[in-house]
């Protein structure tokens, strides 16, 4: 175990060590040595205690991914507080309904998106205070916090001390009843995955991490602080150059990154269009993925042009992030027909696979995956409801975590994954509850009665078909549809198909009929 | 040009909008911010795109405005063939 017991702790380590090493750096862009994010970092805290925030507060980002985002997530957690992370790229009355959902203090944004956000946050009432960067300054975070400094100066403050069982971060999911839930995350849970992480890879302090995953997914925490405990540089990838594949490889080879961590999705848009045989990518030595299955032939693709790098499976939802993984054999024959293992339990966690009345299987019987251990997150964000469905306490006090996904244990490779106990889907990694999806639909005015299902796809993993019936006199366009849902949901839970129909079907007992649209679709 | 609007028409209505009338799927149609064309159905059009008219996109071709209408969409194409 680290002795380190703070996020917080890890770059003040980093940056006594490695003060002049690049931290963080941009494409094309600006870079930053430890002891200037430490220092920025630094000032970030002095100006959010300024500002009310206290030990055991929320502070909220809504951010492009920047070297303003990582002084941020540095200077909340300095500042004894969580950090929630919101999607920039998603609604903001969305991002509205999270951040008055934890009631943040003080909310960190950009120009762009400032105005937006505010007006959402005022319909729900909520007004935390705001700090709004403009990103079109050569050096945003250090002009915002130099003006403030003259108009309303910030004394300097020590930093926070915090414990493992301080909240660390809350990740908000997709929920189930419409609204996202969040995942409240300590700093232990964060150390012990890290820890983990620290001893199964062994990183180096000349790795080059690449960071793809924007920070509201559980991936960034990888990215981020096994980077930054290590001594090394953590690659921005923004949300526009993560979803071009030729610019996203020319990237990747012209960085040398050589740790990558995204979605399959990411790694077969990679194969499939990147154009990789034009670049070099011989600094590549481990590739992680997690999210959602990776088709073996998506993953042969990549393997023929990557043919270097060592392969990870790492599965686990965000309440527990990574729990289990599996290394791809680097020579051993692949059944195409098959899937990857999600593998093995990562110690000390402990894994169960138990029946529907909470018993355990026998080895290789089909149940669901029950993970026990510090990786554990401490419950969702003010639901109890939900939190006691999702957690299970044995006979000796153990509180198990239900993922909600049945898998079978091998006893060669560990478990295999083979499906959702629930209607949870995974899109392009992001997890996405159909259910959320029909009460975006439902609050148009215009829609009288929504169903959403999701069927298997060759290419993409899955494709999201929403049934729509509109009220009388009305007729919806699906491009009407489309519309509405881009402004209403996250672009990864837009349906990619609509049918419009004059009424759901229903069972005898008046519920929609599931079974009969899958087999309309 | 007419034809290349059309193909691209016929193309993001069978793929993307199934079941729509081709009518509401004018020249002018956001085609981004509306949700129709996401990062993935993008790259499905351009390589349609690709094979069927032998020119190739550049990745800044992808950026935000050049491939936000059928109309630019075409655009494009029939500048890429006179090359």
């Amino acid at each position: 175990m680290s002795a380190i017991r703070s996020l917080a702790g890890l770059l003040d380590q980093t940056a006594r060590e490695f003060p002049e090493k690049v931290a963080v750096t941009v494409p094309g862009g600006r870079s930053v040595t430890y002891s200037e994010l430490s220092a920025l970092s630094d000032r970030v805290r002095d100006r959010l205690v300024h500002r009310g925030v206290r030990r055991g507060d929320r502070v909220g980002l809504r951010l492009h991914k920047s070297i303003e985002a990582v002084a941020t997530i540095f200077g909340a957690l300095k500042a004894g507080a969580a950090y929630v992370p919101v999607d920039a790229e998603s609604p903001a009355a969305r991002a509205a309904y999270i951040l008055n959902d934890c009631n943040v203090k003080v909310v960190v944004t950009e120009r762009d998106l400032e105005a937006n956000l505010v007006d959402a946050l005022g319909a729900l009432s909520a007004s935390p205070a705001m700090l709004v960067l403009d990103v079109a300054a050569s050096r945003p975070m250090e002009e915002l916090l130099d003006a403030l400094q003259l108009s309303e100066p910030a004394a300097s403050v020590a930093s926070v001390e915090t414990g493992a069982d301080d909240i660390a971060y809350i990740l908000y999911t997709s929920g189930s009843t419409g609204n996202p839930k969040g995942v409240v995350l300590t700093h232990g849970n964060a150390l012990s995955f890290i820890d983990w992480c620290s001893e199964t890879f062994a990183p180096r302090p000349d790795d080059r991490f690449s960071s793809h995953a924007p920070f509201h997914f559980d991936l960034s925490i990888l990215d981020i602080y096994v980077s930054l405990k290590h001594g090394a540089t953590l690659v921005l990838i923004g949300e526009a150059l993560g979803k071009e594949p030729v610019k996203l490889a020319a990237a990747i080879a012209a960085e040398r990154i050589s740790v990558w961590y995204s979605t399959p999705s990411i790694l077969s848009l990679l194969a499939n269009y990147g154009k990789l045989a034009r670049h070099d990518f011989g600094s590549l030595r481990m590739v992680f993925f997690a999210g959602e299955v990776f088709p073996i032939p998506q993953y042969e693709a990549l393997h023929a042009m990557w043919p270097r790098p060592r392969y990870f499976n790492l599965y686990g939802p965000t309440e527990t992030n990574v729990c289990t993984w599996y290394e791809v054999p680097p020579d051993a024959p692949l059944d195409r027909m098959s899937t990857f293992p999600i593998g093995r339990i990562c110690p000390p966690n402990r894994g169960s696979v138990v029946n529907e009345h909470g018993d355990c299987v026998t080895v290789g019987e089909p149940g669901e995956l029950l993970v026990c251990g510090p990786n554990v997150m401490r419950g969702y964000w003010n639901l109890p409801d939900h939190n006691e469905r999702a957690f299970f306490t044995d006979e000796t006090g153990g509180c198990w975590y239900r993922t909600g996904d049945i898998v079978c244990e091998d006893p060669e490779v560990g478990y295999r994954y083979v499906g959702r106990r629930d209607r949870m889907v995974k899109r392009r990694g992001y997890r996405v509850e159909l259910g959320e999806i029909e009460a975006a639909l439902l609050r148009n005015p215009q829609v009288r009665e929504a169903a959403v299902i999701a069927l298997p796809d060759a290419e993409s993993g899955v494709r999201i078909l929403a049934f729509v019936a509109c009220q009388q006199e009305i007729t919806l366009t699906r491009i009407a549809l489309k519309e509405y849902s881009a402004r209403a949901l996250p672009p990864y839970m837009i349906p990619d198909l609509f049918a419009v129909v004059p009424a759901l079907p229903r069972t005898s007992t008046d519920k929609i009929d599931y079974q009969r649209l899958r087999t309309v679709a | 040009m007419d034809n290349v609007r059309e193909l691209v028409r016929r193309f993001i209505l069978d793929n993307f909008l199934p079941g729509e009338d081709a009518s509401n799927l004018t020249d002018s149609t956001e085609l981004k911010e509306s949700g129709i064309l996401d990062s993935m159905s993008t790259l499905k059009l351009v390589t349609f795109l690709e094979s069927q008219y032998q020119v190739e996109f550049e990745a800044d071709d992808l950026d935000a405005g050049n491939l936000s209408t059928v109309a630019s969409i075409a655009a494009l194409v029939t500048a890429k063939q006179r090359g």
